[in-house]
């Protein structure tokens, strides 16, 4: 391989590793500010020990986060040294904000809460997760805004050799960033939703602190299916928007070959990108994919064959990734309305609570699939029609990265073994008694 | 006159990030000497449980402003010292996995492999960041291109290697100023011992770093050429000399704000020396990487100054308010009341 191929897998591995961690951070900082702030403000000690438990939770996966997060920062710099030079003026901005705005926040707050259950008010204790959940979360939106830069460059001019920023206020506020926002988020909290849902239900299931794990499953059965139901009504304007700013990745997304009006959509179908077609495509909703993507029954849907085929993302993986998000988004609706309406008598659902622990992966494999779709789905560029990846790699040599690539398998596959460990340990020993003085 | 205030915004967050982590780098590489049983070594953690989190935002912060403010800097800098970087990378990873991790199973291997982590994960960014700066202030071998044409021995060279272990021993004595102010008793009494002794070296190694110096850069010719910046090394040496007179009255905390000054004054020095350089060129001065031909556009500086300028006086704020609010003493029986690592 060369450092090109070497570096486009090293960043993968970075990414899919890093967002393994960053989703139940958005999600379980909320989760738990919503149990302190129950504790604070009804008294009742089963809150601040669910805070206690959940929150050891959350800290061991949020250790990771962080340390995984700088690699990203690194990356841009060592491995895509053109792309940060070309584009520095307008990324490098939203990446240095993210910083100073958020990230301070965040990693300050997360010590003041760890360290200050004795030294804080109850109030002023609970407002440092607070502060930590919201800047957590104001860090993806910064992070998410500098991405959907990259997916739909605007606000800029070409100058001096490279892309400068014209219109700041164009590239916070794009609808591009702001339907990535709140879709990741969307994701981050049915993953969130699902690891509560899941852990409780193996404690319900041996009748462990039931009272405990029934408070813990109600608030995550009614979180998951809100956000599983925002998903779903959302999701549509992510895949919506894309015909008029990466016709490439909707096309690729749906295996559409032909440019034309009163597309259908497939339900069925296999791509054969060899021969410029599908293998398969039958129970085709007549005119679907125009009306998706256009609103329209005639609207125009643009092709894959209407590009270059050096301009075309792999198609297989980012139409097979969709199929698999969208599946998966469907069957967290219809878990997560099971959930909430069984809520109230969930501890003799033996059946449906043996079940759920298994189902921790699956918004996680849902996320990844998204970024997938998302970072696959923009290929061959690195900011869609500006700059290619293949022009964006650092001049570097091959066993540099080569090097690197392998201590990155070791250290994740590391980090990645123990952090599974100490979840399974600490989930299955449960809450602190509840007679026992708080720690 | 913008690309000038980014560069003094620049050198500024390397100097309080150097400041402000450079005690718990320190204190981590001190871990096995300091530490005499577990006790010990869960008062050392503790010690800089609430702060080395926030400290290492500085880093970010002071990678950030040079990404958005100079960012075919950030590109050569970056690329250029690819391995020293990655380096860099895992020993901060596998530190910052160990605060959390190490508590977390009750076994003396368990505790004992994070240990290393941490010790290896302290010592390593210290050394690193040491031979980098040096480097930088010598110059890297870079052509017009701004392509790096060396290696990591590269850097290795006797000035880099000089500042690596100058960095280490600077940060030493920081973290064992640290840990007296923090703690009592005996491990209070070893950490002051600890710190005059490494002191005798730190003062060796900065006199011979300042006497190289004046041979292998051009820094005193630049700060000389300006004599109001001499006030920056005079502040370094002041620190140096001050950390010792507190040192031996027991003033421990005025002995780690005369080392704070030290750090301060040493970074300020050597980025003053280096303007309008950000990474001079050891091949050819013109191809050299200045603040002026490297940074963003005017637009995307003075979005970023009104960004900086609203944001971190407020982060200076609360993390000043959270190292008053845990400013007791850490001791076993402060860890064994309350929440700790």
């Amino acid at each position: 391989m060369d450092v090109l191929a070497l570096s486009r897998l090293q960043f993968a591995v970075a990414t899919y590793f890093h967002f393994l961690f960053v989703p139940l951070t958005l999600g379980l900082s909320m989760l738990v500010a919503l149990m302190e702030t129950q504790y604070v403000r009804t008294g009742d000690e089963d809150y601040k020990r669910m805070t206690k438990f959940w929150g050891k939770l959350f800290l061991i996966n949020f250790a990771i986060g962080v340390v995984t997060g700088l690699t990203l920062e690194f990356q841009f710099g060592t491995n895509w040294s053109r792309y940060s030079a070309y584009v520095g003026d307008i990324f490098g901005s939203l990446l240095a904000i993210e910083a100073t705005a958020a990230f301070f926040l965040e990693s300050t707050f997360i010590a003041v809460w760890f360290f200050g259950w004795e030294k804080l008010s109850k109030k002023a204790h609970a407002t440092s997760i607070w502060l930590v959940a919201i800047a957590s979360n104001i860090s993806a939106f910064w992070i998410l805004v500098a991405n959907a830069w990259m997916q739909h460059p605007t606000g800029f001019v070409l100058r001096n050799g490279r892309a400068e920023l014209s219109d700041f206020f164009a590239v916070i506020t794009q609808r591009f960033a702001l339907l990535e926002f709140i879709h990741t988020l969307g994701g981050a909290y049915i993953t969130a939703g699902f690891f509560v849902l899941g852990i409780s239900a193996w404690h319900l299931l041996r009748k462990h602190e039931v009272a405990f794990f029934k408070k813990s499953f109600r608030l995550a059965a009614a979180w998951t299916l809100v956000f599983a139901l925002f998903e779903i009504a959302q999701g549509h304007m992510n895949a919506e928007i894309l015909s008029s700013t990466q016709p490439t990745k909707l096309a690729a997304m749906e295996a559409h070959w032909e440019t034309g009006r009163n597309v259908p959509m497939h339900l069925l179908a296999w791509p054969d990108a060899a021969n410029e077609r599908n293998a398969v495509q039958s129970l085709s909703v007549p005119s679907g994919l125009s009306l998706l993507a256009t609103y329209s029954a005639g609207g125009e849907v643009k092709g894959l064959k209407d590009y270059p085929a050096d301009q075309r993302p792999p198609v297989l993986p980012v139409f097979l990734s969709f199929r698999a998000m969208v599946g998966l988004g469907v069957l967290f609706l219809a878990l997560g309305l099971w959930a909430f309406l069984k809520r109230h008598e969930i501890e003799g659902q033996s059946r449906f609570l043996k079940v759920l622990p298994w189902l921790i992966p699956l918004p996680y494999l849902a996320n990844e699939l998204g970024w997938t779709i998302a970072e696959l789905g923009r290929q061959p560029w690195i900011v869609y029609g500006l700059m290619k990846t293949s022009d964006a790699v650092s001049p570097l040599a091959t066993s540099q990265v080569g090097t690197s690539l392998v201590a990155f398998f070791l250290v994740y596959a590391l980090l990645g073994a123990v952090d599974i460990y100490l979840l399974f340990k600490f989930a299955r020993k449960g809450p602190e008694a509840a007679t026992a003085a708080a720690k | 006159m913008l690309e000038s205030i980014w560069f003094v915004i620049w050198g500024v967050a390397w100097a309080v990030y150097l400041m402000l982590d450079g005690f718990d780098l320190g204190l981590g590489t001190l871990f096995p000497f300091l530490a005499k049983d577990e006790t010990d070594r869960r008062i050392l953690v503790n010690a800089m449980g609430p702060f080395w989190d926030g400290n290492e935002v500085w880093l970010i912060t002071a990678g950030g402003v040079t990404f958005a403010a100079f960012p075919r800097a950030y590109a050569i800098m970056f690329s250029g010292l690819y391995t020293p970087l990655m380096l860099l990378l895992f020993a901060l990873i596998l530190r910052g996995v160990a605060f959390e991790f190490r508590g977390k199973v009750d076994s003396a291997r368990w505790r004992a492999t994070w240990d290393a982590c941490l010790v290896a994960g302290s010592f390593l960014p210290a050394l690193l960041l040491g031979v980098a700066f040096a480097n930088i202030f010598q110059g890297l071998p870079l052509d017009a291109a701004g392509l790096f044409h060396g290696n990591l021995l590269t850097l290795l060279n006797p000035y880099g290697l000089l500042g690596g272990v100058l960095f280490v021993v600077i940060f030493a004595v920081h973290g064992a100023l640290w840990l007296a102010t923090r703690t009592e008793g005996e491990l209070q009494a070893r950490a002051g011992r600890m710190a005059t002794a490494l002191w005798l070296a730190e003062a060796v190694l900065a006199v011979a770093f300042l006497a190289m110096t004046w041979f292998s850069t051009r820094l005193w010719q630049h700060v000389l050429a300006k004599p109001a910046l001499l006030v920056l090394p005079l502040l370094a040496v002041a620190g140096l000399l001050l950390t010792r007179l507190f040192a031996a009255q027991g003033a421990w905390w005025k002995a780690w704000f005369a080392s704070s000054a030290l750090i301060l004054g040493a970074v300020l020095f050597g980025v003053a020396g280096l303007f309008p350089d950000l990474l001079p060129s050891s091949l050819d001065p013109a191809a050299s990487v200045t603040a002026f031909n490297a940074a963003s556009s005017p637009l995307t500086l003075k979005i970023m100054l009104g960004v900086v300028l609203c944001f971190l006086p407020v982060v200076i704020g609360y993390q000043l308010w959270v190292y008053l609010t845990f400013r007791d003493a850490v001791t076993a029986e402060s860890i064994a009341r309350g929440p700790s690592y």
